[in-house]
């Protein structure tokens, strides 16, 4: 424990550090994801095709994601580039069959009231079915983030700093406090930035907050079987 | 371009099969981390996963382990099993971490896997005279196979990823020649054996794939299922469901 | 012969489902459960092979605690039909039908061939056996939901709203050839719905319930539509606005009168008048509609 106390600083610059390179990818991942998950919603021969192709990136170990990167985009090895490139992937990967999901799940009865009621194509998907999908997409993002700031550790091992240098340089020194600090504060770090998305998630859609609760379970109406 | 041709050139090249670090030698480790842990984790997972999926009870549980089970970065929690087991025994260690890692996606698999399923049908084999025994072995579990396959699918591809970086700690597996190659900085080694690596990964994940397609009971068209307890997850679900908040 | 003696259903949420509830289901006949969403008339039914367990009182079969019974041969010795079938889907429809019996160890060969007799007697070809329950139509499903029901040919048949996910047409089909397998087997039957038409068809006997599992009336379907015991059974049988009070309509040039109802809408033909027996139901829905 004293090596926590006496390395305070490091572990508060580490963790912005982790922070700063988790929140690019996050954010590039929901821009791009939305029209290619878009375009496997309305296009549905393509649908197998993306959603296949996405989820096969999706595969790929992290570790020779980071290395492969560097010979496909022509950057530096070392460069932050491909450790925010190679995440954004991730999150792209997950997000995708998200906004495909989400806009899949928008009832068609509604789509075809806001169609009859005057709204044209584009402006009835960001009128209607994008804020209608929000739920969902915004599952998919709080999952998406969570596995970001968690795989942004694994960028050490191509000398990108973050949390993960606690990981290295703990285990060269045996000190288990150091690399379970490291640990406890990426999860500390995932779990704050998706509670963030949740209560912005709130914010942006209050239609959610009344039903969110009771629509988690639904049990069949006469239920209590005895067994 | 040069790159990968000299990446592929390290990779078939005959020294490649020969020596310590011969590809089949580190294959076959790496494979075998891979099936022990998802093994150990199948038997630990599928029990408790179906136990919640037949009663609905610990549900709320599973899903925030399964959900905040990934926010934890594979590699500190790799290094703090083998700290707290000791490095003598890092093999040990290291299946106990894989496996850690592999339970909550097939814990998920195994109970969405019964939860996708129409409560109807559960309730009319019940109202048939089915034991709860009867319901499980006859109608849950053939009907809930490709969910389960499918957290079998990701458990074992988030192994497979993860014994990739524990070759760091001199756990052999084919991560080994990445981190042989990074501070010497021969890029032919890097690319070539990632390449390896993503091929390893892709035919796993292709594998799974099949037997997923095929344990989809005939008469059963897919996304037929309506009523059921909870939401249905797709079946790849590479994603899951986020952390439960209670 | 089914009892049940001041039954009383509460939730563990504190919804009361049921109170205080006895009445005799009669051997033999078709008794008919019929209230709105609530009224507890499915708990009631499915109290009866302890899918549901009551908070208080007893249900007796044939003079028997249902309580006392082994749940599991107690489910198994009563036919079950509910709403969309359940069928398993990853079974043909052959091996749905003969789920019952080869639970109870028939052999699987002659538990077929004893399938094969039901899907003749539902008026199902024989070569929709070997197909999956998603090949079939709702209709088609609902019969082998009634066949897999009589599988082990139980004395009792619960039906839990089962023609309630197929369409108008369908429905009356199924009804009609309902009535035509009562009258052949002779099952005591309790079948549950909210569609007052279709419990004056089905039924020997209706119990109209209120919110809460309270009984409004309970008899047959003549008795209820000829004195309805207050202005609740009047509205919920349609006799209040009119529809249950029939005219008819001489027309010069034809002989058969036509049946009308209070706004002189046509409902049937007069075809001939025939003399009530006692407790028959049949012919208490009005005129004979052609």
């Amino acid at each position: 424990m004293t090596w926590v106390w006496d390395n305070l600083d490091l572990i508060g610059r580490l963790s912005l550090e982790h922070v700063r390179l988790s929140v690019p990818p996050i954010v590039l991942g929901l821009l791009i994801a939305v029209p290619i998950g878009w375009l496997a919603h309305r296009y549905r021969r393509a649908r197998p095709a993306i959603l296949t192709v996405i989820g096969l990136l999706y595969t790929i170990p992290s570790l020779a994601l980071f290395v492969i990167l560097p010979a496909v985009l022509g950057v530096g090895f070392l460069s932050e580039v491909n450790v925010t490139v190679a995440l954004t992937i991730y999150a792209v990967a997950i997000l995708v069959r998200s906004v495909a999901d989400a806009l899949g799940s928008v009832d068609a009865e509604v789509r075809q009231a806001a169609t009859a009621i005057g709204y044209s194509g584009w402006s009835r998907f960001w009128v209607v079915e994008l804020p209608l999908a929000g739920p969902v997409v915004l599952a998919g993002l709080r999952v998406a983030a969570v596995s970001t700031v968690s795989l942004v550790t694994v960028g050490i091992f191509v000398g990108v700093e973050s949390l993960g240098y606690l990981f290295i340089n703990g285990l060269q020194r045996r000190i288990l406090a150091e690399v379970a600090s490291g640990l406890v504060m990426t999860v500390v770090i995932a779990l704050v930035i998706d509670l963030l998305l949740v209560l912005l998630g709130r914010a942006l859609m209050p239609w959610t907050r009344v039903d969110s609760r009771r629509s988690r379970r639904r049990r069949p109406a006469a239920g209590v079987v005895s067994r | 371009m040069t790159l990968v041709l000299d990446a592929l050139a390290w990779l078939f090249s005959p020294e490649r099969l020969t020596g310590s670090n011969a590809i089949p030698t580190r294959l076959l480790e790496h494979l075998f981390y891979t099936g022990i842990s998802v093994l150990v984790a199948a038997l630990i997972a599928i029990p408790v996963g179906y136990l919640i999926g037949h009663t609905g009870r610990g549900r709320e549980l599973a899903v925030s382990i399964s959900g905040a089970a990934r926010a934890l970065p594979s590699f500190g929690l790799l290094l703090v099993v083998v700290l707290l087991v000791g490095t003598t025994r890092a093999p040990l260690a290291a299946v106990v971490a894989f496996v850690l890692l592999a339970i909550p996606s097939v814990l998920a698999g195994a109970y969405s896997g019964i939860e996708a399923i129409d409560r109807r049908i559960i309730d009319a084999a019940r109202a048939q005279g089915m034991t709860e025994w009867q319901i499980l072995l006859r109608v849950e579990v053939p009907l809930g196979l490709p969910l389960l396959l499918g957290g079998l699918r990701n458990a074992a591809l988030q192994v497979v990823s993860t014994v990739t970086l524990a070759a760091y700690i001199g756990l052999g597996g084919l991560g080994i020649y990445i981190f042989r190659a990074i501070p010497l900085r021969r890029y032919d080694e890097m690319l070539g054996s990632a390449i390896l690596i993503v091929v390893l990964a892709l035919v796993v994940d292709a594998v799974f794939a099949l037997l997923q397609r095929l344990s989809v009971p005939r008469g059963i068209t897919a996304g037929r299922a309506t009523r059921t307890r909870g939401s249905t997850p797709g079946p790849r679900a590479p994603m899951g469901s986020p952390i439960a908040y209670k | 012969m089914i009892e049940f003696r001041s039954v009383s259903k509460q939730f563990p949420d504190g919804t009361v489902a049921v109170d205080d509830f006895s009445h005799v289901l009669p051997t033999g006949k078709a008794t008919v459960l019929v209230g709105s969403s609530g009224s507890g008339k499915t708990t009631l039914l499915r109290m009866i092979n302890r899918m549901v367990e009551p908070t208080g009182g007893q249900v007796l079969i044939d003079g028997t605690d249902v309580a006392k019974l082994d749940r599991v041969r107690l489910r198994r010795s009563i036919g079950y039909v509910l709403q969309a079938a359940g069928l398993l889907p990853h079974r043909r429809v052959i091996d749905n039908v003969a789920t019952v019996p080869v639970l109870n160890g028939v052999r699987k060969a002659e538990a077929r061939e004893r399938a094969y007799e039901l899907l003749d007697k539902v008026g199902l070809d024989r070569a929709l056996g070997e197909r999956y329950p998603s090949q079939l139509s709702g209709g088609q499903q609902q019969r082998v939901g009634v066949a897999r029901a009589l599988a082990a040919d139980p004395e009792i048949l619960l039906m839990d709203e089962p023609f309630g996910a197929v369409d108008p047409i369908v429905r009356a089909d199924l009804q009609l050839e309902l009535n035509r397998l009562q009258r052949e087997l002779g099952k005591t039957i309790v079948f549950v719905t909210h569609d007052i038409d279709e419990a004056f068809t089905v039924a020997d006997q209706v119990v109209i319930f209120r919110k809460g599992g309270v009984v409004a009336q309970a008899g047959t379907p003549a008795e209820i539509l000829a004195h309805p015991a207050d202005d609740f059974v009047a509205s919920f049988v349609g006799a209040d606005a009119g529809r249950r009070s029939l005219q008819l309509q001489h027309r010069p040039g034809d002989d058969r009168p036509l049946v009308v109802d209070r706004d002189g809408r046509p409902i049937g033909v007069l075809e001939s008048t025939v003399e009530a027996a006692p407790g028959a139901g049949a012919s208490a829905q009005g005129g004979t509609a052609t």
